[in-house]
Parts: structure tokens; sequence; C-alpha cells
């Protein structure tokens, strides 16, 4: 028996703790190797994309880099200093450098996401400012009005600074008024609140119909025998195997104004030629489409779920005097739960950030966040703007998932 | 084929009249299954798997439909009553304690739908739980309890709302074995206590036998006998039942000559011996006799006089402490064992010894054979 008052040691004296490492060692190498290209691989395509992300919606270095003037004036004078001659002189001194580094476009666009229509006074200005003479105040006013609006000097001086969280306020539809006080967007252009709304709004009705509709088969493939419950499997998996493409334009051909379905409710006559239902290119259509294309995330969960609860739950309430509804509500339900939490979060998640479906079928109001998202990426080219939205969405989710923690518990999650 | 019916005709409590099951039109399940429990019985049902006794228990407990016939509780058909109409306590295989569900709960569950009173309800479980010496346990969850404390949540579960009839199905199939055997004792006491009426089903015949007033031996979808567990091991009434329940010798032969109750046969290898003739009919047919282990003789003096003897060769001895297990070739069988107490006068016996061994006549038993 080794004296166990004393630290434990092996038979030759070594400590049993650097004896058990030494030991595990090499096993322990060996597992890291074995996992290191995931890991090299989360790493690189996961880890790094999204700080990219995170930096970008915080960092926009398009005009603090092309002003470096304008920068040193807006930190020798805080706001509210009169706009005077050095004001002007270094404006001209950076245009004249944008001009040279024909960088005036991209410093008028940095410009233009906070005051609209400014890019072109940038443009125009920098094509002129070689024959411009001092005082610049005058000359640059007398080539356009527009250099003194207080407005676009406020957002010079907050884009002077390559660190901003204008991005944000952007994307929460708020902004700042000339003395730098955050206010709310006029409503004609607060577009993304009621976007947020809409994803929200529309994910949680597809994530419950996903739910009413996984429920029965998730509970016919946990209790059919095999080898009809397989069969059933490969047709809940079917949509897995076909490309979300194809499935979307066929949902397209269903439902548009002069298709199938229509043609058949005209045909049986339950509505008039003119009376065709409008189930495509709206909401209507992106919440069947989504919902059948989400709907095996809600399957398997589910059915992984019921799997596990013996059919002698339910026997046992019954011989205990509950009806089958009771027997299902009291007994079954409760045991499915961190199936559907499981399968909701999945689902909500998963629709939140969807995009092709609702760009293919949703119209101009079955529009979601991220098809604005793909917008300020492709086409307003405000990668700042699109990384700021995409940031609430992901905090967003991630509010969720730690509400979900809180409330049912990750551990309870069952994924299959 | 004899009456397997309850002998006295009156109507029992429980009934199941010429019922038969099939679940895909083809095959019978339950084939014919006449049974009648009297009130207060402990009745198990024994049997292989597939021979029909769980099915039985379902239809009992209205999970499954018989196909043919009638279940009759209390006089009154059962046939169509859904299962949470017949007030009958089940405790199942692992228990089925709702895991969500506190153990107060659990027990509570049977009461709250029907609507009892919250002090009542509180009274009940309480008193149910002392039964079972589980009331420390009120608030635990069933994942928090062994075995063996699930198993008697299970058992008070299934009696709090006082049942008129309990339904066991192998509640002891996942317990250890000595667990399992001080449950057993457990069950009985309780089911002498309440006086509550007892459908057991088992698929091991030492808890049959321990248990029961009466078991009724399931195989192929029939009652193969049903009986009291002494009369059930010393006279079988078929092969089946002889070889099921305990350890049995057979020795295949011919009926040599039919003296009323006794018989002789001979063996296929030409030796004579005597037997009980259980359900032969007439000299000359085939038949099995059986003999229990323990009661084959081979000292002379402890054989009945003028009883047939054969010869054996001990092939190999066993001490298994209590008893020794001697296996013998015995009319060209080398699966003939003999079982002898370890006394302290016994003799050893050695492999490769030859010596004559006997029996009573009553208990070697010439059945028919299957």
């Amino acid at each position: 028996m080794t004296d166990v008052t004393t630290e434990l040691r092996t038979a030759d004296g070594k400590s049993l703790k650097a004896a058990l490492a030494a030991s595990q060692v090499r096993a322990k190498r060996r597992a890291f190797f074995l996992v290191a290209p995931l890991l090299l691989f989360i790493l690189v395509t996961f880890v790094v994309p999204i700080g990219q992300m995170l930096k970008q919606s915080v960092y926009n270095d398009a005009f603090s880099s092309t002003a470096p003037a304008l920068d040193k004036w807006f930190q020798a004078n805080p706001l509210g200093t009169p706009l005077d001659e050095g004001a002007y002189a270094a404006l001209a001194s950076d245009l004249k450098l944008m001009k040279e580094n024909r960088t005036q476009g991209q410093a008028g666009t940095r410009i233009n996401y906070d005051v609209a229509g400014t890019r072109s006074l940038f443009t125009s200005t920098a094509r002129k400012i070689n024959r411009l003479e001092p005082p610049w105040k005058e000359a640059i006013l007398g080539v356009n009005e527009g250099w003194s609006d207080p407005n676009l000097w406020r957002a010079m001086r907050s884009a002077s600074s390559p660190y901003t969280i204008d991005f944000y306020l952007a994307a929460m539809d708020h902004t700042r008024d000339k003395d730098n006080n955050i206010v709310p967007v006029n409503p004609n252009r607060a577009i993304y609140g009621k976007l947020f709304g809409r994803t929200a709004m529309l994910s949680i009705i597809i994530t419950v119909l996903c739910m009413i509709l996984a429920f029965p088969i998730a509970h016919l493939l946990a209790t059919l025998p095999l080898a009809k419950s397989n069969l059933l499997m490969i047709f809940v998996l079917l949509p897995f195997w076909t490309s979300l493409l194809v499935r979307t334009t066929s949902w397209m051909v269903l439902l548009q104004q002069q298709g199938v379905l229509n043609d058949l409710l005209v045909w049986i006559g339950i509505i008039n030629n003119g009376q065709r239902l409008e189930m495509m290119y709206n909401k209507t259509g992106t919440i069947i489409a989504m919902t059948h294309i989400l709907l095996p995330f809600m399957v398997l969960p589910l059915y992984s779920v019921m799997r596990t609860i013996p059919p002698s739950y339910v026997r046992a309430a019954r011989s205990l005097g509950a009806t089958s509804w009771t027997a299902f509500r009291k007994i079954y339900l409760p045991q499915t739960l961190p199936g559907i939490g499981a399968g909701s979060l999945l689902v909500f998640i998963l629709s939140v950030g969807y995009y092709i479906t609702p760009a293919l079928v949703g119209g101009a109001d079955g529009q979601l966040i991220s098809n604005m998202i793909a917008f300020h990426m492709q086409n307003s080219l405000n990668w700042s703007l699109a990384a700021a939205l995409a940031s609430l969405l992901l905090g967003g989710v991630v509010v969720l998932y730690w509400l979900y923690d809180r409330l049912v518990g990750i551990d309870n999650m069952k994924l299959g | 084929m004899p009456d397997l019916t309850n002998a006295d005709n009156d109507e029992g409590f429980v009934v199941f009249d010429r019922v038969q099951k099939s679940y895909d039109g083809e095959t019978l399940v339950v084939k014919d299954l006449n049974l009648s429990i009297g009130k207060g019985e402990f009745v198990t049902m024994l049997g292989p798997s597939g021979s029909g006794k769980t099915t039985c228990l379902m239809m009992l407990a209205g999970f499954e439909m018989a196909t043919h016939g009638e279940i009759r509780l209390d006089g009154e058909n059962i046939n169509n009553v859904p299962p949470h109409k017949r007030g009958i306590g089940m405790v199942f295989q692992n228990y089925a304690l709702f895991p969500h569900m506190t153990v107060g709960e659990n027990l509570a569950f049977p009461l709250n739908v029907r609507g009892m009173g919250k002090d009542e309800r509180e009274t009940k479980v309480k008193r149910a739980l002392d039964m079972v010496q589980m009331g420390d346990f009120i608030n635990r969850r069933p994942a928090q309890l062994s075995g063996g404390q699930q198993q008697r949540i299970a058992l008070a579960r299934a009696l709090v709302f006082d049942p008129k009839l309990v339904l066991m199905d192998e509640p002891l199939g996942a317990l250890d074995k000595q667990l399992r055997e001080h449950m057993q004792f457990e069950i009985k006491h309780l089911h002498e206590s309440l006086g509550i009426t007892v459908v057991y089903v088992t698929h091991d015949q030492g808890e049959a036998l321990t248990m029961s007033d009466r078991v009724a031996v399931f195989d192929d979808g029939r009652i193969q006998q049903l009986a009291p567990p002494d009369e059930l091991y010393e006279r079988p009434q078929n092969s089946f039942v002889a070889q099921f329940i305990g350890e049995n010798n057979k020795l295949p032969g011919t009926v040599e000559s039919l003296n009323g109750d006794t018989c002789t046969v001979r063996l296929e290898t030409g030796e004579i011996i005597d037997a009980t003739a259980v359900n032969i009919r007439e000299a000359g047919q085939k038949t099995l006799v059986s003999i229990r282990p323990e009661r084959v003789e081979f000292k002379p003096d402890m054989m009945p006089e003028g009883a047939h003897t054969i010869s054996a060769e001990v092939l190999e001895v066993i001490y298994m402490g209590d008893i020794f297990r001697t296996r013998m070739r015995v009319a060209g069988s080398e699966e003939f064992v003999m079982k002898s107490r370890n006394t302290l006068d016994q003799v050893r016996l050695k492999p490769g010894e030859t010596l004559k061994i006997g029996w009573h006549p009553q208990d070697a038993r010439a059945l028919e054979p299957m």
C-alpha cells in the first residue's frame, strides 16, 4: 500500500501526477494533431472573417486616411469652433492630396454614408482645386455653397477618426445632428428597424409553422416500425438532397399567380380568374418556401428526442387514469421539450439569417435583413454598414442562445 | 386436454373467455385463452418470451384489443373500455416513472386526474410512500433513485389510487439477484396485507413459484398448466411444463404396461422403469418420462421395495456448496443429472464409477411427448 498521507509516488519514486502526465503526453499530442486541421480550418474560415466583420463595423479609414490636414484641424479645434480660414485651408490641402492620389471619390463616399448627396461635392471641388487661390474659404464656397453646411463638417469630423459607432447608429435608424447629438432619422428613411422587426416576425411564424408540421411527423417516425420509418425518413431528408434553388423555383412554379395552385383553384371554381391569390413575391411566399426548406431542422431534433421516450410512459399515464389528451399534455409533451427547444432555436437562427429564398420569392415586402446586408455588400458598397447590421443580427442570435441556456439549458438540447 | 379453467364454476374476478389475439391476421399470438382469477388472488403468467403472456396482460390493461373473445372484470365486459376507465394499476418493466416529475408528483398523478382534493391527495401519497418505506424521498426525481427505490415508487404509484386489480409486467427484471429476491417477498407481503388481486407476468420461474397463489404456464399462445406452485413443480401436466419449471431429466421410451395410475416404460436402450402415468392413454404409446434430479436415489435403502433400477456411469461431479450435482450416462443419455445434499455422511461419487439408480414411481412422470 502507498502511504496516503504524503504525495503519492510511483514504485520508482516519481511523482504520480508527473508520471500520469508523462504517460498520457503521446496520446494527447496525437489527439491534438488529429484535430489540428479542423482547428486551423475553423480559425481561417470562421473566427478570422467574423473578427474582420466585427472590426469593419466600427472601423472605416476611407476618409481618415485621405484627409490628414483636416484631422489635425479637427483635433486642434473642438466641435462648435467657427469654420474659419484655417479649416478651409486644411480642406483645400486635403482635396489637393485627394486629387493627387485619386481618392476623392473614396473619401466622398465615406461622408456620403452620413450626409446624403455629398459625394459629388468632393469630386467636383477636387476637380477644380488646383485652379483655386487663397483665401480658401471664399474660393471653396465659390465652387460650391454646400461646403458651408455645419452637418457636413460634423460628418467629416466624425469620419476623421477611423473608429466610429456611426454605422451602428445607422443600422438602428439613428444619426447625429450638426451638434453631434444622436437623433432618430427621418421616419421616411427609417428602414432597418422595420426590417429587423419583420425578420423576427417572419422567423417566429416560420418556427411555429415548422413546429406544428414537424411534431406529428416526428412522432410518426419515432413510433412506426423501422422499415416504414426509414422510408418516411427518406422523404423528410429529400429536401436536403435537392438543390435549394431547384426547390425554391419549384415553389415559384406552384404558387405564382399563373401557377399550378392558382390554376387548380380556378379550375375547381373556388376562385374566379380575376381573384387569383398572390402567394408569391410577398411575405406569404417567403413563409411557405422557408417553412418547407427548414422543416427537416425541426423534424430531426424532435425525432431524436421522441425516439428515446418509451411508449410505456404514456401507457403508464393512461393506466393511472389519464385520458389520451391528458397523457399527451402532461407526460409526452413535457418530455419532448428539449427537442422542441433545439429545433426551434435551430430553425429560428437559420431563418433570421436566410438570404437566398426571400431574395427569390420575397418580392418587395418579403425581404429580410440579410437581403439588406447583401444589398450593402454588393450594391451600395457600404461594407461597414453591412457589417454593423450583420453584427446586430449576430448579437441578437447570441442573446437568444443565452436566453435559451438560461431557460431550458443547453445541456438539454438534443440535435440528433 | 384437461380443463385448465378455474375448477369451480363461480365467475372469477378477472375472466378471459375464449380470448384470441392476432397482430397480423395470419398467426395467433394468443390461442383460445380461458382463465378465471379470483378476487384477492395472486396469479402469475409464466412463460418464455413470445409465449403470449405479455399480450394477455396488455389486453387486460386495455392497450391491446382482443381479436376474439371477452375479457370481464368484476362481471363487466371491458373489451371496449379505454385503459383510463378500467381502474387497473400497472407496474411496468422499466418502472415508467415520469422523469420530469418528482416522486410525490408521480404518485399524485393518478389522484390529480381523478380530480381529488389537495388534502386527501397528500394523505394518500404519504400513506402509499410509507407503505413502501420511501417517505423520505417524496421530493426526489426518479433519476436520483436506485433501481430498487424506483421499483418501490412504481409499486406505490400503482397502488395509490386503490385499484381493483394490479398488473405487473416483469417488474423485477432489471434488479440484481439479491434485491430481486428481497422485492419478491415485499410484493408478496403487500399483496397479503392489502388483499388486492395481482396478475404478474414473468419469465423467471423462481419468482413465479415464490410469489404466486397460482401460476399459469404459457407456451405457444396457450396456457399449458394452471396450478399452485407445488403442484406445478411436482406434478407437471405435460412435458413442456416439466421442462420449463425447474431442472428435469427426460428419458424417452414406450409404455410397456398401464395399470391405473402407474405404468412401466421400456426405454429406448431396453431398460424398464416405473413411472406415474400422467397423460398416457394406452400401452405401446410413445412417452417421455421426467424425473427431478433431487428425486433420483442411488443408495438401495432409500429406494422403495421392488422398484426397478437402472445402471448409471458417473461422468462429472460438480460441488455446488449445498448440493452435489452429478452428471451421469443413463440409458444412452449423457445429460442425466442427479442432485444429492451435501450432508456429513454423503457418499462422494467419482467420475468413472458405475452404480444403480432408482426412484419412487410417483416421482417419475410419464408424459405425452411434445
